[in-house]
């Protein structure tokens, strides 16, 4: 229980730092002014929920490979906690381009690319819903998401292939992109805040999932009895 | 001014997003802890 309200009250400071030094240290852009600061949350929760899906990746070519529960228990609770930052980053981006496009959306490579992903994601877990089987649900789940991860090196490289709407990107964009070394400190810091509450998380769910498997348990043996 | 009320708003958004989401796993939580608590008292009875 201690060591549960320690970490939340890290995450909390965290997260807390990383909105300070947000606001506070990293300085106006020329274009956009304060409004670029949603940047450092909009792009820190994307970079978040893309590495969720990775780990849920990997936990379910784990499960088709092992067949262990527990890799169908982490999948799931990536996927989850995934969706929610790509929520955030599908609420949090409309926010930014109305001021600084004069819309709240188009259907544009990266944009698309991320709406398709969040779709993926929530077919990913309604698909568990609707089968009642636990060994064949986790196999047909980590089949599913597998397929489903096809998406985030599209939506990766959509701002690289493709130039339409969203900006080109400041980050591993090649020799003409770069941040100022200010904000690219502020905005790591941001993004390993973002990492940490999303591994947090994480952990929560899954600790959510074991007990699942636990209540299943004690169900069989009073059923048995 | 304008800028800043969207910077605002898609902070305490993207916040509530994720306190919302932490209380659904929270409550979800509790309440399967109850429910084991109580099959696990029927399992001992029945012993």
């Amino acid at each position: 229980m201690w060591k549960r309200a320690i970490g939340a009250a890290f995450v909390v400071f965290l997260v807390g730092a990383a909105a300070y030094v947000s606001f506070y240290v990293a300085p106006d852009e020329k274009t956009m002014h304060v409004l670029y600061r949603i940047f450092y949350f909009h792009a820190a929760a994307a970079w978040a929920g893309m590495t969720a899906f990775f780990i849920c990746f990997v936990a379910n070519l784990l499960y088709v490979w092992r067949r262990d529960e527990k890799w169908d228990s982490l999948a799931v609770s990536c996927a989850e906690v995934g969706l929610a930052f790509i929520t955030v980053v599908l609420i949090t981006g409309p926010i930014w381009a109305k001021p600084a496009w004069g819309i709240y959306w188009t259907w544009d490579a990266r944009l698309t690319s991320t709406f398709v992903l969040w779709l993926l994601y929530i077919s990913y877990l309604l698909l568990r819903t609707l089968v009642e089987e636990p060994d064949r649900r986790a196999l047909l789940s980590a089949l599913f998401g597998i397929f489903a991860f096809i998406d985030v090196p599209i939506v990766f490289g959509a701002i690289r292939w493709w130039r339409t709407q969203h900006p080109a990107p400041v980050i591993m964009g090649g020799p003409n992109s770069g941040l100022d070394p200010t904000m690219a400190k502020v905005f790591f810091f941001s993004v390993l805040a973002m990492h940490v509450l999303m591994a947090f998380l994480v952990a929560e769910r899954y600790g959510l999932e074991k007990l699942r498997t636990d209540l299943e348990l004690v169900r069989r043996e009073v059923e048995a009895i | 001014m304008k800028s800043l009320d969207s910077v605002f708003a898609a902070y305490i958004i993207g916040w509530a997003v994720f306190f919302v989401f932490y209380l659904t796993i929270a409550k979800r939580t509790s309440s399967l802890r109850k429910e084991v608590h109580r099959l696990k008292n029927s399992l001992n009875r029945g012993k």
